[in-house]
């Protein structure tokens, strides 16, 4: 860890952040702007940010319309002499991609290849972070209950997210190779919540019903956006190379998560739900093969390294499950059932106390 | 008339209290840890349900309960039989009951546990794992009692015949956690679980088409259906022994000189103990008559 060369301990100038028309990417591109450390920051996508993107990037946030799975990005980072390239154009789901699995598979592995490849060529380059996902573990039956930075997935994951995310942390492996005097932080994220977080597990919590695996209680893990934004700013400010989980201590069963959602969970067999997925959703929910895979399995990460390494400690689970909730309505509301329980209580007592007399 | 007061006796605490109880799971309020282990299911759901097996059924009679430590790690290593892991869920259960801190054992179970669906997850709200090293190592390191039993299927698969005859004790795994942990190991015997489910023989070819590692032929099974899984009323005895100190070094737990001589140690001990404890059974089974 303290290998890295000096110049990555200093704030780089010039820093661009791709994927930026969307949440995460406008959100870090406007923080790691406001910061007096930083001169300039570019931010990159395909498409025109628009409506609340637009205004949290404002005007100090440099915007290029540019390609990721083209050559484009590669004239951008020479010609404006970027230093740190921090790259969150990654898509988690088809759902929200107009050309469905197929676009998103050429924007995170072409993206992510053509992006390092423009970076090796970087003369001023001296940090990349990555963002990948605890995915990165895959899903098996045989794999321990808590995943270390070093935990090697057992068997290819069925998702596509996941698969993707197996390629970009393999290209970011080769990247280091080439150019190890370039700190490479990869963000293995746990999945992102809060109260404006807007992802397709957000959207599955949403929905009065949710569809769970019959048998099967994963443990659950999140990570609050706020606390993912923060590791994502100091991993551009400050030197942090290497590979760390991101997510919050402490684990909630799907179960516990649709209980204290206030939703009511719908086991179907694990065939349904594969049938389910790959017929593109229904009861107002999608599930992938990701989430599929997420809610047979489970998925808990270590996260040491991180606290160690950042002297940071991201809010638990709970906690950033409780701030998304504060947003959301609720099917079975805990207070009824509070109420419920002391109106039974009572009856109870009146009853034995009549009997009694 | 007057306003009702509620009088604190024993039956209206019991009925809050189960209220209360009902009202925490369907709500979420109670925590899990990152393995999935919910305590307060465990003991007041899965405990309860197992309670008149233990006590009734096998009348389980503990002795050594002293061995474990009152907090800290330990590895408790056990001799495994009886077709169905009924002697994991027995032992969990002495720890908890017999033990003056009440205990939880953090038992590490097979593969196949976790891949079946309820099963698994009732494994892991009971506190069990996956047998495996990380896992293990985890848990010690937490200062967790850890259960387990390294003849694994072979152990539970073996034939009546071979009865209280331990089965090879694999690589070894388990040594290397407590070596690297520095965790000591406590060698536990259990006898009368063998004579649970009486396994005559193995349907080799049935078990692999349903994909288990044996299929077994017992007296009641599978000639009675489900009324073949009641398990013989077996008089059991656990036997707790005195911890062998596995604080040698974490560098000595890739060393296969010192992992196996430790293992072997440690199934010679409960060997040996078997051997006792069926001499002990013998005479109080004769006594009885």
């Amino acid at each position: 860890m303290t290998s890295a060369p000096v110049s990555a301990a200093t704030p780089p100038r010039v820093v661009l952040v791709t994927g930026v028309s969307r949440y995460l990417g406008a959100q870090v591109a406007a923080r790691l702007a406001a910061d007096p450390r930083i001169e300039r920051v570019i931010g990159l996508d395909d498409r025109e940010p628009t409506g609340q993107q637009a205004a949290v990037l404002g005007d100090t946030v440099e915007f290029e319309r540019a390609d990721i799975c083209t050559s484009e990005p590669a004239r951008v980072i020479t010609g404006r002499r970027v230093e740190a390239v921090v790259h969150l154009d990654i898509a988690s789901g088809a759902g929200t991609q107009p050309g469905g699995r197929a676009a998103m598979k050429e924007q995170n592995v072409i993206g992510t290849m053509q992006l390092l490849a423009a970076c090796q060529r970087a003369p001023d380059l001296r940090k990349i972070v990555v963002r990948s996902s605890t995915a990165a573990y895959g899903a098996s039956f045989r794999d321990p209950a808590v995943f270390t930075e070093d935990t090697e997935p057992r068997e290819i994951p069925r998702g596509g997210f996941a698969r993707d995310v197996l390629d970009i942390e393999g290209y970011v492996r080769g990247f280091r190779r080439r150019r190890p005097e370039v700190a490479a932080t990869v963000l293995r994220f746990a999945p992102l919540i809060g109260r404006h977080a807007n992802t397709t597990l957000t959207r599955y919590f949403s929905s009065p019903i949710v569809p769970t695996v019959l048998g099967r209680d994963p443990r659950l893990q999140f990570v609050h956006v706020d606390d993912a934004l923060e590791v994502l700013h100091r991993s551009v400010l400050e030197a942090h190379p290497g590979t760390f989980n991101v997510a919050g201590a402490g684990v909630i069963t799907l179960s516990q998560a649709v209980r204290r959602a206030g939703r009511i969970a719908l086991p179907v067999p694990e065939r349904g739900m594969s049938a389910l997925s790959r017929s593109g959703g229904g009861l107002g929910t999608t599930v992938s093969l990701d989430q599929l895979d997420l809610f047979v399995h489970g998925r808990v990460v270590d996260t040491t390294a991180l606290i160690d390494e950042f002297r940071y400690t991201p809010r638990p689970t709970a906690v950033a499950f409780a701030d998304f909730l504060r947003g959301t309505g609720s099917v079975l509301p805990g207070e009824a059932i509070k109420a419920l329980e002391q109106t039974i209580l009572a009856g109870i007592r009146q009853g034995r106390a009549a009997l009694g007399r | 008339m007057t306003e009702y007061e509620p009088v604190p006796d024993v039956w209206d605490r019991r009925v809050a209290g189960a209220l209360a109880f009902l009202r925490r799971r369907l709500t979420g309020e109670y925590e899990v840890d990152e393995f999935g282990f919910d305590p307060e299911l465990t003991d007041a759901v899965l405990h309860p349900l197992l309670r008149p097996l233990y006590r009734d059924w096998f009348r389980v009679d503990v002795r050594g309960i002293e061995q474990l430590p009152a907090k800290g790690a330990a590895l408790v290593v056990a001799n495994h039989s009886g077709t169905l892991a009924l002697d994991a869920l027995m032992l969990a259960l002495a720890v908890h009951d017999e033990h003056p801190e009440q205990r939880h054992l953090r038992l590490l179970g097979a593969d196949l546990v976790f891949r079946m669906p309820v099963v698994s997850e009732l494994a892991r709200k009971h506190g069990s794992t996956l047998a495996c090293n990380p896992d293990a190592e985890r848990l010690l390191r937490k200062g967790e009692l850890v259960g387990v039993f390294p003849e694994g299927f072979k152990g539970i698969g073996k034939l009546y015949r071979d009865r209280y005859k331990l089965q090879r004790f694999g690589r070894g795994g388990f040594v290397s956690a407590a070596l690297r942990t520095g965790a000591p190991i406590i060698p536990v015997s259990i006898v009368g679980a063998e004579e649970t489910y009486p396994m005559l023989g193995n349907l080799k070819s049935v078990a692999r088409l349903l994909g288990t590692p044996y299929f077994p032929v017992t007296p009641t099974f599978p000639w009675l259906g489900p009324l073949g899984l009641i398990p013989l009323p077996s008089k059991w005895y656990i036997q707790f022994g005195s911890p062998i100190p596995a604080d040698l070094g974490a560098d000595q737990a890739d060393d296969p000189l010192v992992v196996f001589n430790l293992a072997d140690q440690v199934r010679e001990t409960i060997q040996q103990s078997l051997h006792q404890l069926l001499a002990l059974r013998a005479e109080e089974t004769e006594a009885e008559f």
